[in-house]
Parts: structure tokens; C-alpha cells; sequence
């Protein structure tokens, strides 16, 4: 049997979450928008769950838009706003530890002509809120900031960056990249005084190819999509009805005691840790301490190793882990983020994420940590640095 | 009578003497199974040349088969045109000015009529078959003007057993027939390099096996993957391929601990050799391929070559021997495994590169060294039996 620990990439699907999905794909298979009854009853399982996820957000139903996932939702909030609000201002702001899909993106602006800061974070992967608070200025139409970041699994203070925002320029529109902490950790869409906010199903035990996207209502973000007038003629194209039903499902679960639920999770991140820094020499821990950090994200350092060498090694024991993040891993590139927190480039190279979820073990954790015992010090032994 | 046919044009083997009817068989062969899904066709021999016909009710469409004939080997290059049957001089000048029709509608072009007669009973001679039939074209045509020196349209006119027309020949890859020159192991890397040289070697007519070293867990399964992959792409022009996998870690290891550093990777390339030798013996083969270009990296000196091609008897064929970068890039996006040799995974050869590597390498110190390492033959021996064999 495989441990599996690289749920920061992807999770296996809650059976209840598949099951609704194959219900729907076979008795609620009429197009939401058709004037039909099928086609209301397809269009009732869409509002449903709208409204199961608006309230786990705090957010109205209406609100709630499904997307393709978490690429969409950032592309979305940032391409959106940017064409929705041009004449205001065309400066923008995030961080230097953001996913691609919210990195890239600005980058795209950037060359389009926007003003783009990205704010440095500290060696514990903390933006400083007086240096947002400064960075936002009059055309400062948006900031975009993820929540929990997907390699290190440090949680930024979002109630903190949203008064921030606010208090300096109540025009300025905030987006949470929520991706990796939608599920695992309780957002207030009011408390966060966030305009957008970007999730996907498939990071929290839903199906891949369906997320949403969270949009307070008035505010001038554009479609990117142009179509057929869905979803209130904001996101075009044919509801996934069945992806939308079991997200919700499979959200409704993960929210079900979720502080007893994280506690549990963060006792086998505690167990991984305190054992790999006792047992096994020359390791550190990436980014906040672990109790601070994400207890679903885990990353550790190996010194004079290389993560690519000790993943594969570590599947041969049937351990799934990753080394920098997983959409990042056909690339030649070292993680970014690693870089941002100020690690030099060795330690970068040795740098290991352990991704949990509610479904692993903690005797998981001691096989993981036996086959790390035994493959580590061997791989050493023949590593050359380069 | 008349019929839309593919002119099929081979090179080299015309002048194959005895050979020849078994390397045209064996074009033949390799055409029907390559359009076989397409569609009803019949390939017939002419006199120098394969003649692709349509057959059956449907008569199936020529272009989707022509690149599919054109990445056979031995094929120097296709027309699609027409072949006349009865050879009256009437009914080829109605061949041609449909065929002409056909391929240039309405646009404006200048063209001249060029006739080979090899059936030299045909009652009228080549230029004046040329001229009758352009006459009758330009008389037919306003969009077209004649140019004998220059033009943009040559319409072939072949008189042989039927008479064939054509104007628009496509270029093939030439080269001899697979398997016609016998038989090679090539070594792939997953890199740019030792695809083309494979494909290189297989357009001359060599059938080619191939061994990949793999070395878990520094080289990972996307890595095999990719190995795999590229050998498909190349089994795309050969019809299949064996791609031998043989697990490298324990000798890799050995190595490291074992000898200088510096000159890790001649030692690791000679024993690549060796079980490359040893795959070749098993399959009959007759020599070694690989992807070396002299003076790209440090163990591609002369002096590097000649120490790692010390360990084998049979001739290691070197087809990138004297190729740039470029011109090796080049190779790998037309014959398409460029794309997938970029993709960054780890190479069996660069794991545990030295920063520093011996670039002129002594065969006699290399050998002397080597005769020192006691397991190395046992290493190689159970990599060998234990080596895997994927079917592409």
C-alpha cells in the first residue's frame, strides 16, 4: 500500500463526492440552462451547492461562481479586475511566494503595461503589513495574496491585510488565492474583507476540472470568458453540475470538525517533523515553525541532497512525497519560494514537501520516517555536489 | 482508361544489382503496411518506379497517405498524378490538362511539359509529345503561360508500361530500406543527440535495437518514459523497435566509489558499451550506435572516444561524429523528437558528472585502472540477466 503524502498536489476523491458525481452525470444530465424541467432540476443541484459552499464562506449564494478549478479562479480575479477597472488606476500588488497561476498572470500584466509590486516575504515566508499598508496608493486596483502557501504552508494574516487594504484605499480589491486552505482552515469572506477569493475541488477530496470562485456583488471585475450567458453571464460555458455537486459534498465533509480534524492532521506533520529533525542529521524545517504553519504542508530540508533523488528513492518505498510543488516539477527551475524565504541554492535542492490529509495516519508517518532513515544516509553517501 | 495514382520514386536501390528485387520487395512491403488502415490500395511495380493505386468502391483520398509513404526509407520522394492506360496521344493530352486543372485551377503560373520516354516503341518522340500536349494545356488554360527555362510548374509526362503525369513531387527522406543493411544496437540518453543518431543509421538501411540505462533513484520513471517515447517517435519510420532497459544504479555506485572522479564517465560510458556489446551479440547484430559528437562535451575528445570504444570489438557508428548543435537540433524537430528530448529529466550519464572531467583520457591508464576493479564483470553481468526488454 502506498503512503501517500503529497496532498498539497491532489487528493483522492471522497467516495460520497464520486458517488454524487456519477448521480448527477446519470440522472441530472440535462443542461442547466435547458427551459425544461431536467433542465431546472440540473439547475436546482447547481444552486444547492452554491449555497452549501457560500455558507461555509460566509458569503451569499449568489456569489459563488463554479470555475475549472484554481488556475481559473486567479486568472479571473487578476485579468478581471484589470480590465474592469483600468481607468481607476493600473497598479497592482502581491507577493514574490505566490502559485504560478497568480505569479504568472501579473507577470503577463506587467508586460501589458500595469505597475506590478511584489512584496518580499521574511525568511518564515511573511509578507509585513506595513509594507503593504504602504504599497497600496490611489490607482492600487489590486492585491492578490495567497492565503496558505502551497510549499511551505505558511498562513498569511488575511483578516490583518484585508483591514490593511481597506483602511488605506477602499476602491483596491482583494483576491485570496484559497487553493490550499479552503477545507482545512476557516475563512470569513467578511471577517477577510475580500472581493474574490479562488478555490479548487480537487485539493480538498472533490473531483479535478471544477473549483469556484468567489466574487462580492458590485464589484466591477470583468468575465475573461465570453459565451453563452451562464452563470449570470460572468463565467459562460455549460455548468459542470456534477463536478459543482460533489465539491460540495466533499467541502460539507471537510468542514464537518474541522479544528478536531486539524489537530489530528497536525499530530502526524508533529510526529514526521520531530522525528526527521531527532533521527536523521543535518535537516531543518522550511518556512514557520510547525505549529504556525499549515499542519497540511510540511516541508523539511536535507542537507547535501537532492530532493529529486530522495523522491524517487522514497516511491521505491512506496512513500509519495514532492519536491518543490508539483506543478512546478517538469521544469528544470528551483522553487521560488524557497528562494523568496533567502535559502541558498543547496538547500534549496534538498528541500522535501510532505502534503497530509484527514485520511492519512500516524503509522504512516513512522513508515515514511523509517524509509527516509534508511534512504537518506545511503543517498549521501554518494552525493556530489555539482 | 485513366486513374489518380501515387508515383512512388525510389534512389539508391535501382543501382543495387542482384539486390534489387529483394529490396524493392521489401519497399513494397513496408508502403502496403504503412497506408494499409487508410483504405483499399495496391501498390504495383513499374519500371523504376512503385505505382500506389485506389481500389474498391471508395476510392480513398491520396493525401492523407503521402506522409505516410514519405517516412519509409529508401523512398526518394512521391507525385500524385494520374496514369493513362491507353498511351494515345489524345487521351494523355486530356490527362494532362485535368490533372493541370486540377493542381492550379486558376492561378496564375507559367509552366513547360517535359516527357522521358523509356518505352522507346512509343510512336512519337519526347519533345514532341511535350509540345503537343503544353500547346493543348495553354490553349485550354488562360491563367497559364509557358517558360521553358524557368518555369514555376513542371508537368512530367513518363511514358513507360502506362504512361504517368505528374507536376508536384514531394521529397522524401531517401536513404535505403529498413533492415537492408543488417543490424545495430544504438544507446539512448533520453537527450537530443542519440535519437537522431539512430534515425540517421535506420535511414541507411540498419535495423536498429535500442538499450537504455536507467538508474533508479536518480533517474526517475518520467525519465524511462521519456526514453520510451523517443524511441516510438523513431519506430514511427522503422515499424517498431526493441528497446532494451538495463538497471545502471549498482555500477553507477560502484564507479563513484571506485575511481577518480575526473575520469568517472569514460569508466561509466565503457561499461555502457559493454552491455551495449553484449545486447548487439544477442541480437545479431553487428555494431554499436550512438549519439557522440566529436568535442561537444569532455568525454567526446578524441582521446575520450578512443578510450571508451576500447572496450568493443564491433565497429561503433558515430553518424553525429562530425555535426554541430544546430545541425543536430535540426535533424531532431524534422524527424520530431526534439520537443520530447527537452524535456528535463535526469540523464543517466550527467548524475554524477565531475566538475572538472578528464578530457584526454590515456586508454592504457584507463584499462589499467579498470583491470583493478574487481566486480565490475559481475556488475555488468547481473545487469545484463536482469536487463528488461520493452517492444515499442
Amino acid at each position: 500500500m502506498k503512503v501517500y503524502f503529497d496532498n498539497a498536489a491532489s487528493t483522492k476523491i471522497l467516495p460520497e463526492a464520486a458517488q454524487k458525481m456519477v448521480e448527477v452525470m446519470t440522472d441530472y444530465y440535462a443542461n442547466p440552462g435547458a427551459s425544461s424541467v431536467m433542465g431546472m432540476e440540473a439547475d436546482n443541484i447547481l444552486k444547492s451547492s452554491a449555497k452549501t459552499i457560500s455558507k461555509l464562506i460566509n458569503a451569499d449564494e449568489k456569489e459563488i461562481y463554479f470555475t475549472s478549478g484554481g488556475t481559473e479562479g486567479d486568472n479571473w480575479a487578476i485579468f478581471g479586475t484589470a480590465k474592469g477597472l483600468k481607468r481607476r488606476g493600473k497598479h497592482i500588488i502581491t507577493t514574490v511566494i505566490e502559485h504560478p497561476a497568480v505569479s504568472m498572470p501579473f507577470k503577463v500584466l506587467e508586460e501589458e503595461g500595469y505597475e506590478v509590486t511584489f512584496l518580499p516575504v521574511d525568511e518564515k515566508g511573511y509578507i509585513n503589513i506595513e509594507e503593504l499598508k504602504n504599497a497600496v496608493r490611489e490607482d492600487t486596483i489590486l492585491v492578490s495574496i495567497i492565503l496558505i502557501n502551497n510549499e511551505i504552508g505558511t498562513i498569511q494574516n488575511a483578516e490583518e491585510i484585508g483591514k490593511a487594504i481597506k483602511e488605506k484605499n477602499i476602491n483596491t480589491l482583494f483576491h485570496i488565492d484559497a487553493v490550499q486552505a479552503f477545507g482545512k482552515y476557516r475563512i470569513d469572506v467578511k471577517k477577510f474583507k475580500c472581493d474574490m477569493l479562488s478555490v479548487s475541488a480537487h485539493k480538498f477530496n472533490g473531483p479535478k476540472g471544477v473549483g469556484f470562485f468567489y466574487m462580492k456583488k458590485g464589484v466591477n471585475v470583468k468575465p475573461v470568458l465570453y459565451g453563452g450567458g451562464q452563470q449570470n453571464n460572468m463565467r459562460p460555458g455549460t455548468e459542470n453540475a456534477a463536478g459543482a455537486a460533489a465539491m460540495a459534498v466533499a467541502a460539507e465533509e471537510s468542514y464537518k470538525n474541522l479544528e478536531e480534524t486539524n489537530k489530528y492532521v497536525f499530530e502526524i506533520k508533529k510526529r514526521i517533523a520531530n522525528r526527521v529533525l531527532n533521527e536523521i542529521e543535518d535537516t531543518f524545517i522550511n518556512g514557520d515553525t510547525i505549529e504556525k504553519s499549515s499542519p497540511y504542508v510540511l516541508n523539511i530540508g536535507f542537507k547535501n541532497l537532492r530532493s529529486e533523488v530522495l523522491l524517487h528513492a522514497l516511491e521505491e518505498k512506496n512513500v509519495v512525497v514532492s519536491a518543490g510543488s508539483a506543478c512546478n516539477s517538469r521544469k528544470k527551475v528551483q522553487s521560488s519560494v524557497l528562494g523568496a524565504l533567502g535559502l541558498e541554492d543547496d538547500d534549496i535542492q534538498g528541500s522535501i514537501r510532505f502534503s497530509f490529509s484527514r485520511f492519512n495516519t500516524l503509522e504512516e508517518a513512522d513508515i515514511c520516517v523509517e524509509a527516509l532513515k534508511e534512504t537518506v544516509p545511503f543517498l549521501r553517501r554518494f552525493n556530489r555536489k555539482r | 482508361m485513366e486513374e489518380k495514382v501515387l508515383i512512388v520514386k525510389y534512389g539508391e536501390i535501382a543501382m543495387r544489382g542482384n539486390n534489387r528485387k529483394l529490396f524493392v520487395n521489401r519497399l513494397v512491403d513496408s508502403i502496403r503496411k504503412n497506408i494499409d488502415e487508410y483504405g483499399d490500395f495496391y501498390v504495383v511495380k513499374e519500371q523504376g518506379r512503385l505505382i500506389v493505386e485506389a481500389r474498391g468502391e471508395t476510392k480513398a483520398e491520396f493525401d492523407t497517405i503521402i506522409p505516410r509513404v514519405l517516412c519509409i526509407f529508401g523512398i526518394l520522394g512521391v507525385a500524385p498524378g494520374i496514369k493513362v492506360t491507353d498511351q494515345s496521344i489524345d487521351n494523355i493530352k486530356e490527362a494532362s490538362l485535368k490533372h493541370m486543372k486540377e493542381f492550379f485551377g486558376d492561378k496564375e503560373q507559367s509552366f513547360k511539359v517535359l516527357t522521358k520516354r523509356s518505352n522507346k516503341q512509343y510512336p512519337i518522340v519526347s519533345n514532341e509529345v511535350s509540345a503537343i500536349v503544353g500547346e493543348h494545356i495553354f490553349e485550354n488554360m488562360d491563367n497559364l503561360s509557358v517558360d521553358v527555362h524557368n518555369p514555376d510548374v513542371v508537368l512530367t509526362i513518363e511514358l513507360r508500361n502506362d504512361a504517368y503525369i505528374y507536376s508536384h513531387y514531394i521529397m522524401g527522406y531517401g536513404g535505403l530500406p529498413y533492415g537492408s543493411s543488417g543490424k545495430a544496437v544504438a544507446l539512448l540518453s533520453g537527450g537530443i543527440d542519440s535519437p537522431v543518431a539512430a534515425w540517421l543509421m535506420a535511414k541507411r538501411g540498419v535495423e536498429v535495437s535500442a538499450v537504455y540505462f536507467h538508474s533508479p533513484p536518480y533517474t526517475g520513471e518520467r525519465a524511462k518514459q521519456k526514453v520510451e517515447d523517443l524511441a516510438r517517435i523513431v519506430s514511427r519510420f522503422t515499424g517498431g523497435m526493441k528497446l532494451y532497459v538495463v538497471h545502471f544504479t549498482e555500477l553507477q555506485l560502484y564507479l563513484l566509489e571506485s575511481v577518480p572522479e575526473d575520469k568517472l564517465t569514460i569508466f561509466l560510458k565503457r561499461a555502457m558499451m559493454k552491455v551495449a556489446e553484449k545486447i548487439a551479440l544477442k541480437e545479431h547484430a553487428d555494431g554499436l550506435v550512438t549519439g557522440d559528437s566529436v568535442g561537444q562535451v569532455a568525454s567526446q575528445t578524441m582521446q575520450g572516444l578512443n578510450a571508451i570504444s576500447a572496450v568493443c570489438n564491433m565497429p561503433v557508428l558515430r553518424p553525429l561524429a562530425g555535426m554541430d548543435k544546430q545541425e543536430i537540433i535540426d535533424i531532431a524537430r524534422k524527424i520530431g523528437t526534439f520537443e520530447t528530448s527537452i524535456l528535463p529529466y535526469e540523464d543517466c550519464c550527467t548524475i554524477f558528472v565531475a566538475k572538472h572531467p578528464e578530457t584526454r583520457p590515456k586508454t592504457s591508464v584507463i584499462n589499467k585502472i579498470e583491470s583493478r576493479l574487481e566486480r565490475i564483470d559481475e556488475i555488468l553481468e547481473k545487469a545484463f540477466e536482469e536487463m528488461e526488454l520493452i517492444e515499442i
